[in-house]
């Protein structure tokens, strides 16, 4: 198959949701039966992925497909040379992965939302929206670039946004939804940051273009700085999409939202898009950028793994496990363990979306109940909904056998060789602590949920199993979290055509002086670069130390694991400590734990109330100062014309009638001589010839 | 166009419209609305056909040569009048990119305007005249390239504005009619100065070769036309120039608004009707910083770089302060005055970076303020005719009862906002990579950039106060909009759409006036700093 033939396929899986969304949007309201037609898209956007997928990864391997067009050409311009806004499409192994994963996913919460979602007065308008956020997350896959990378991002946002709110009627979904998007625009403000101190330098946004260029030696304002910048910048938006620390804040939020929206959105696919979008990136960032990265997503996998050990609604339990998770993904990347960092994300898509749809079941069943404390004794009466939400319970604990192992294990081995390599021991340690932490809540989760004896009888006794619309997305789901679609021997990743043949790791087109050491290659020449495609080899220092950490590091997290198991069951299933009294005992850690460690008061306290009282602040400036100034100057303006008015009437005008009054006033005196009489003129006359006589003297 | 005078007939296409609303039966209000819709849609379609026929390679800004549908011709001539010689103006009309972008915004929202101003049931006849007077007073500012014939066709549009906003207003329409008239007219006299003084400065060539003081935008630009003594001659050593630069500019800011001079907006917003609020943002804002990418840029090339941090400084002040202030807004349409205030901020920062990328940026800003805002200011209009009220707490949840409104509301909104796929994006993009490409107004990009997330949350923040929630009961019978509201809604929509997937049909309108400009600018900062030494 041809080259141009996966990419018009790929343009096909990205336009038939849009296509979906647009006729949703016009005509759902007269035709309700359209949302089928939504879901057919989706079914052939993934048959489709699966094409693509099988000709890509099956004889394609080493060979990236790069399609692209101008987009804006704005010609020859000073500063920026001739300036191109090119768009285009790049399918590489990851590419070809995600498609699938995304498709699948997709098309699965679409069957089962028919099912969920039955009966919603907006029906039609969840499908289309859901048809948006598919183009939407397509588009982030596909692009080779960074400004429709932005662009599509956004546009996830503005999805995310929608159906987070979809049930806007109630003030917590609308509240949900816009600190969602907002949070996340703190993230993208970073995201576009990086993209313009890149486009200033580089005066392109493709990806390749942009590593040809720092390969060759030419750093962002020639200085070091600024590259490690530019990276923590564009490590921002994945911040923010990814629900990373400090912005993690919005995902638990998010599950206002459709439970399925929660599974397809916030769970497998749009959240990723930040660990997809570092995976996209890697090339650039520098070991300082990467440490920032390996520690964020440590401390957030381990912040919200100690938050899910006390929640007790069964979405906010999976909610600060999916931040938890992404935060794994995040680190792996930081420390260079960029294939498990990737493979982490696949299965965890996998299990994760399970766990939100089974949550959804039992949701369903109890009547939109969402509160664990109310369930119980559940496993009777769903079974499907029971076994499967039990293979994903498995899978994201990281016992053998089950997907999760395989990714989590590399990822962790991953994290103990950086930290014996760097001296960075607080990543590992983060990560082996998380194991322990993750088994324990799952279990807790799942003991409290499904087993023992039903605590809330009337819901109980109402609930049973989905319909199958429902269950055989879950059976589906729960099938790829067996290992063998990913390895063949359950215990070693390595061998397994994902790590050996699919993800290789990109070679680091930063100078050499800014890798880590062990991802230094030894002779490497300055100046050639190669992006994408070929495997970086890491220092022989880095692979034996990876060597010696398989096994150890392996059984570590083999014992972790069965260790939150058993604490989980000691607790909750056999009850030896009552959880209460532990709660009482260390009351302050479970309320800083119950209560999030208090972010979202912290958050409201100073940036929320701060910027409003600042934007009331200046708004009382604005009136009163700045208008004030305005006024005041028109007051003036009126007190000077009143007083000139005043002026004018009495002191001019005043002349005025004043000469008028003297004039009359002599006009009334010398009329007195205008008699009329001939004789007193005469005399008049007479007078004053002699007058005129006297003073002139002519004698 | 074969001599048939376009530029004319789109300026003054609305005066004979006038005409005819006058001429017509005091009753007859509903043909006088149709009279005027005729005239605007005539007006648009005039604007198409420019279009069609615009050459997209041609500069324009300070070559004759290159202005299109150009029409000149003696208006005035008093010759021989003591020491000045030959007094003239010129009738001299043009286009170039710039302004070609400027008649096509001013066309369509005029008549988005018209559709809008169809509940106006106040002496219908004399609204419509005015209105219509305004029409010509807004195209003879965007075609004109004599400043004679530019500022009066500027102070032409003030006179029916004044009484637009002052008899068809508010409860404080007097005060927001004075304030407005008072706060523009300051600005004109300071225009006017620097006018004066421009003319006594330079001579231009006529085609006789005798030399005469000029009006001419084009002549004005070139600094061999500067006589020795003239008082803005660039050879006067004085700062004279500098002073009379911010004359000019403060007279353009109070248009756009800029910081400090701002607070007219508001409350014009606020009181006039609202197909005047849509035309007040949607063309009268663009007037100011169209007449200083038109005039004070190439006139005084020097002095724009000198200050080109300052403007960019009161460009970012525009954005977060206009932000802030519209967040504690409580007043519907006054957040949505104030949002304005913040998105032509984007324009003055794009401007100030004098890049290519930052100018396109900022006139494809104008451009796409001048639709969204439209928009918004229509939405405003929808729930005060149905609820005569716009306080955001008054509503809630009006998602459940109006769904195809709220659609509307949806894309405008998100175009504020700046969501990608949507015009506003690539605008502001643009205006930030032009602006952090260069290294005097970097930082101010930089801090600009907060006002993405400051615009979102009171553009969020005010979907969600009106919008969703719970229905409020008292507008459980309120309408969801009828067909011409639709239709009004439509073409706006339409071209925000379009724009955002395809920029390039605006850009490439752009290109080369912008390119002529930097290009002008960069050589001519040297010439006009050299023959000052």
């Amino acid at each position: 198959m041809s080259d141009i033939t996966l990419v018009n396929l790929s343009l096909i899986i990205l336009l038939l949701p849009i296509f979906g969304f647009t006729i949703l949007i016009f005509f759902g309201k007269r035709f309700p039966k359209l949302y089928l037609l939504e879901t057919t898209f989706l079914g052939i956007a993934f048959v489709l992925a699966a094409i693509i997928g099988f000709v890509k990864l099956g004889t394609l391997t080493e060979h990236t497909i790069i399609f692209q067009f101008t987009w804006i050409d704005f010609g020859k311009l000073p500063l920026f040379g001739h300036l191109k806004f090119i768009l285009g499409v790049k399918i590489d192994n990851l590419t070809a992965i995600m498609l699938l994963v995304v498709t699948l996913i997709s098309f699965l919460v679409h069957v089962y939302s028919i099912g969920y979602m039955h009966g919603d007065k907006r029906f039609s308008r969840y499908y289309a929206y859901l048809g948006l956020f598919s183009f939407s997350m397509l588009g982030i896959v596909l692009t080779h670039n960074l400004l429709t990378l932005y662009i599509f991002w956004e546009l996830v946002g503005l999805s995310s946004y929608l159906l987070i709110g979809f049930w806007f009627e109630k003030k917590s979904a609308a509240d949900a939804g816009k600190k969602a998007f907002l949070v996340n625009r703190v993230g993208d403000i970073g995201m576009f940051l990086g993209i313009l101190i890149l486009f200033t330098n580089y005066h392109t946004f493709t990806y390749d273009s942009i590593f040809a260029a720092i390969g060759a030696g030419h750093l962002p304002f020639n200085s070091p700085a600024w590259l490690t910048a530019a990276g923590i910048l564009l490590f921002m938006g994945a911040v923010g999409k990814s629900a990373q620390f400090p912005l993690h804040v919005w995902l638990p939020d998010a599950m206002e939202g459709p439970t399925p929206v929660s599974a397809l959105i916030h769970a497998a696919t749009m959240v990723a898009a930040g660990v997809y979008m570092v995976a996209r990136i890697f090339p650039m960032l520098t070991a300082d950028a990467l440490l920032v990265i390996a520690l964020v997503g440590g401390f957030t996998s381990f912040l919200a793994a100690t938050i899910a050990i006390t929640q007790n609604d069964i979405k906010k339990v999976l909610a600060y496990s999916t931040i938890s998770q992404l935060g794994y993904m995040v680190m792996a990347l930081g420390v260079g363990s960029y294939a498990y960092g990737f493979f982490h994300l696949v299965t965890h898509a996998w299990f994760k979306a399970l766990l939100f749809l089974g949550s959804g079941s039992v949701i369903q069943a109890m009547h939109h109940e969402q509160d664990i404390r109310q369930m119980g004794g559940l496993r009777k009466k769903m079974p499907i909904t029971y076994y499967t939400f039990l293979v994903a319970t498995l899978a994201i604990s990281g016992v053998p056998f089950f997907s999760g192992f395989l990714s989590k294990d590399g990822l962790l081995l991953g994290t103990y060789a950086f930290g014996s390599l760097t001296g960075h021991i607080l990543i590992p340690i983060f990560g082996f602590t998380v194991v322990v932490l993750t088994a324990f809540y799952m279990f807790r989760l799942v003991i409290i949920t499904f087993h023992g004896e039903p605590r809330n009888q009337e819901k109980y006794d109402h609930a049973k199993e989905s319909p199958k619309v429902m269950t055989i997305p879950l059976i589906v789901l729960a099938v790829l979290s067996f290992f063998f679609w990913y390895s063949p021997n359950p215990f070693s990743s390595e061998s397994g055509w994902f790590i050996s043949k699919w993800i290789p790791t990109p070679h680091s087109v930063v100078p050499e002086n800014m890798r880590f050491n062990f991802m230094k290659t030894a002779g490497e020449a300055a100046g050639h670069v190669q992006n994408g495609g070929e495997a970086i080899v890491h220092s022989p220092m880095y692979m034996e130390a990876l060597h010696h950490a398989h096994y150890p590091a392996m059984i570590l997290s083999i014992l972790l694991a069965a260790l939150g198991i058993f604490l989980a069951y000691w607790i909750y299933q056999w009850k030896k400590v009552d959880p209460d009294m532990l709660a009482d005992r260390f009351n302050w850690l479970y309320k800083f734990s119950l209560n999030k460690w208090y972010f979202d008061e912290l958050y409201h306290a100073t940036f929320v109330a701060g910027t409003v009282g600042l934007g009331k602040v200046l708004a009382w400036f604005d009136s009163n100062i700045v208008d004030g100034v305005v006024n005041g100057a028109a007051w003036v303006t009126r007190k000077v014309s009143q007083f000139s008015g005043a002026f004018d009437h009495y002191v001019v005008d005043g002349l005025v009638n004043f000469s008028a009054f003297a004039s009359g006033f002599l006009g009334l005196v010398l009329k007195k001589f205008q008699t009329g009489k001939v004789q007193t003129y005469v005399v008049f006359v007479v007078f004053s010839v002699l007058i005129l006589l006297l003073i002139f003297r002519p004698f | 166009m074969n001599g048939f005078p376009i530029l004319s007939v789109i300026t003054f296409l609305p005066i004979l419209g006038m005409i005819i609303v006058l001429s017509m039966p005091k009753e007859k209000n509903r043909e006088v609305k149709i009279a005027t819709l005729v005239i605007t849609i005539l007006q648009v379609i005039l604007a198409v056909i420019l279009l069609a026929n615009f050459n997209y390679s041609l500069g324009g800004i300070n070559d004759p040569k290159s202005f299109q549908f150009v029409e000149k011709f003696r208006w005035i001539e008093i010759p021989g009048i003591s020491w000045i010689g030959t007094f003239k103006v010129d009738y001299y009309l043009g286009v170039d990119g710039l302004s070609m972008a400027m008649v096509l915004l001013t066309a369509i929202v005029t008549f988005i305007a018209t559709l809008s101003s169809w509940t106006i049931n106040k002496s219908v006849k004399g609204y419509f005249a005015l209105f219509l007077l305004l029409d010509t007073a807004m195209m003879g500012v965007f075609v004109a390239l004599d400043f004679f014939l530019f500022y009066i066709f500027w102070e032409l549009m003030l006179l029916p504005m004044y009484f637009l906003i002052g008899i068809w207003g508010g409860p404080r329409k007097e005060y927001a009619a004075i304030k407005f008239f008072i706060y523009t007219l300051v600005g004109s006299v300071l225009m006017l100065l620097v006018m004066i003084g421009l003319y006594f400065s330079a001579k231009e060539t006529l085609a006789d070769g005798s030399q005469v003081y000029t009006f001419n935008l084009l002549a004005l630009m070139n600094p061999k036309n500067y006589t020795h003594t003239g008082l803005l001659s660039p050879l006067n050593a004085d700062n004279i120039r500098l002073i009379a630069y911010i004359g000019l500019f403060i007279g353009f800011a109070i248009k756009i608004p800029m910081f400090p001079f701002h607070t007219w907006l508001p409350d014009a917003h606020v009181e006039a009707p609202t197909p005047i609020s849509v035309i007040l943002a949607g063309v009268l804002l663009k007037m100011g910083t169209y007449g200083i990418l038109r005039i004070s840029y190439p006139i005084f090339p020097e002095i724009t770089r000198q200050l080109m941090w300052y403007i960019a400084l009161f460009g970012m002040i525009n954005i977060i302060y206009g932000a802030l202030v519209a967040l504690a807004q409580k007043d519907f349409k006054k957040l949505i005055a104030y949002s304005s205030v913040s998105h032509m901020g984007y324009v003055l920062l794009g401007m100030a970076s004098l890049s290519a990328v930052g100018i396109n940026g900022a006139i494809f800003q104008m451009f796409n303020h001048g639709t969204i805002t439209a928009m918004l200011f229509l939405i405003v209009g929808v729930v005060y005719d149905r609820a005569h009220t716009r306080g955001i707490y008054d509503f809630g949840g009006l998602a459940t009862q109006m769904p195809v409104y709220t659609g509307v509301v949806i894309v405008a909104f998100f175009a504020a906002i700046g969501l990608p796929s949507l015009s506003g994006f690539i605008s502001e993009a643009l205006v930030f990579f032009g602006a952090f490409a260069v290294t005097t107004t970097r930082t101010l990009a930089i801090i600009s950039t907060l006002g993405i997330l400051l615009g979102a949350a009171y553009m969020l923040w005010t979907l969600q106060r009106i919008y969703f929630g719970k229905l409020n009961e008292k507008w459980a019978n309120m309408k969801d909009l009828d067909l011409r509201e639709i239709v009004m809604f439509v073409p706006l929509m339409i071209i925000v759409i379009y724009l955002g997937i395809y920029p390039s049909a605006m850009l490439n309108l752009l290109h080369a006036s912008v390119a002529h400009l930097t290009n002008f600018m960069a050589q001519h900062a040297q010439s006009f700093l050299i023959s000052s030494l």
